[in-house]
């Protein structure tokens, strides 16, 4: 009980600071609408669905990898001191999560809305579509927040934090180009649970992992 | 004598299977023919390096529970000869995939996956350079460590099976033992595995007391 708590009110933290100055919602959002239209501008037009799938992962990649980055990294050492008297590590890497896959949700529909828009084309199964791009965002909020507290913790930052996090996002990333990949192609969508699922697992395993090992890393 | 019997088990046993893996008949099969021995020294690779990552993440858990820096040395030796074995088994898979299929690098499913596993205790390495003061970077690199592995076992063991492979086993291929893996080859193969294995552990256990005597000079 006291866990939901502090998760309630760490969350209700996080975005009452984000309110205020809304630098990282606007500021990812202006990343990716100007890397999709950078993109736009330089292949104009393409002619292959497969690049313009593979393309939009990419985008998304480098974006939530700066999104979720700022998670632990952009906290002082003061406030990260204060935050460990008064809540629990569980109740932090929770909430830290839970604002993250939020924040992640939304600007990857806001991508995808605004990359269908400018590179004018649709998916045949659109709908699979967005349960795929909403699953990889899940996914890329979940493995990045925890590598953003290794990153933060090893102290320096950019870097090691996309080191670290490429080879775990790299087997996440082939599931979801083969899930889109299906929902370009317009298959039945039978055929596409297995990666579903194994998305699913995968988040389940990093989820469970990241709470196991989080209370070691959070006390220094 | 009693404790080093293992280490003199693993030297006969690889000394046997290299010498028996050259010397001793092999089914003749089209496209594979004599390079099929590599399978004495390509596969035991990979059973060595997944033994000593499981060694080296049972150490980073007790170094999380006990704090004793032996711990660290252990997960950090046992991961540097794991990733020499990860290499080997690389380049060995590379010059067997050159005479059979035709290009070092055929771009199939296990050859990358095995490369980006390797990739990950690579940046498990830079981590460890990364952080200076000893005891944050012998937990932190912990950490990683087993967040790292179940990463790899997905890599090694599930994606691969929902892909097609030129590997045996996979992509329709009959596996190896369906019909080639006769009794004759089963001789060598198995003790071959074993042996290096164990060689494996040999080297991380000489690695392991150098950099503890290392350790105990400087102090």
């Amino acid at each position: 009980m006291q866990l939901i708590k502090q998760v309630k009110y760490l969350v209700k933290k996080e975005l009452v600071l984000e309110w205020r100055s809304k630098y990282a919602l606007n500021g990812v959002l202006l990343y990716v609408v100007s890397t999709i239209f950078v993109c736009f501008l330089s292949f104009v037009g393409l002619s292959h669905p497969v690049t313009w799938n593979a393309l939009f992962w990419i985008i998304m990649l480098f974006a939530s990898l700066n999104a979720v980055a700022k998670s632990f990294l952009q906290e002082s050492r003061g406030r990260q001191i204060y935050i460990y008297t008064i809540a629990s590590p569980l109740a932090l890497i929770i909430s830290k999560t839970l604002y993250n896959i939020l924040l992640m949700e939304v600007l990857t529909l806001i991508a995808l809305f605004f990359y269908i828009v400018v590179f004018d084309y649709i998916p045949q199964d659109l709908g699979l579509y967005i349960v795929a791009t909403i699953l990889g965002s899940l996914s890329f909020s979940t493995i990045f927040t925890m590598i953003s507290a290794i990153a933060s913790k090893a102290g320096n930052g950019g870097m090691l934090m996309a080191i670290l996090s490429f080879p775990v996002i790299i087997p996440v990333l082939i599931v979801l180009i083969k899930l889109t990949k299906n929902a370009i192609d317009g298959l039945d969508r039978s055929v596409s649970l297995d990666e579903i699922g194994l998305l699913l697992v995968i988040n389940v395993l990093v989820g469970a992992v990241s709470l196991l090992l989080f209370p070691y890393l959070w006390r220094d | 004598m009693y404790k080093n019997w293992w280490k003199i088990l693993g030297a006969i046993l690889v000394v046997y299977s290299t010498i028996w893996g050259f010397l001793s008949a092999v089914p003749a099969l089209p496209i594979l023919h004599e390079s099929i021995r590599n399978l004495y020294f390509h596969v035991p690779m990979w059973f060595g390096m997944i033994v000593l990552f499981s060694i080296s993440v049972f150490y980073s858990v007790k170094y999380l529970s006990s704090n004793d820096p032996e711990h660290d040395i252990k997960a950090v030796e046992s991961i540097n000869v794991g990733v020499v074995y990860g290499v080997l088994g690389i380049v060995t898979g590379a010059i067997w995939a050159r005479f059979t299929w035709g290009q070092a690098w055929s771009f199939d499913v296990k050859q990358n996956f095995a490369a980006i596993a390797l990739l990950l205790y690579f940046a498990y390495l830079v981590l460890r350079n990364a952080i200076d003061e000893e005891q944050k970077r012998a937990k932190i690199s912990a950490i990683y460590n087993i967040f790292a592995f179940p990463i790899m076992v997905v890599l090694l063991f599930v994606l691969p099976r929902l892909a097609d492979s030129l590997h045996p086993g996979n992509g329709g291929n009959p596996g190896f033992n369906a019909y080639d893996l006769d009794s004759r080859m089963r001789m060598v193969f198995y003790p071959a595995c074993l042996g290096w294995i164990l060689i494996g552990c040999w080297i991380y256990n000489v690695r392991f007391r150098v950099r503890k005597l290392e350790k105990n000079n400087t102090i």
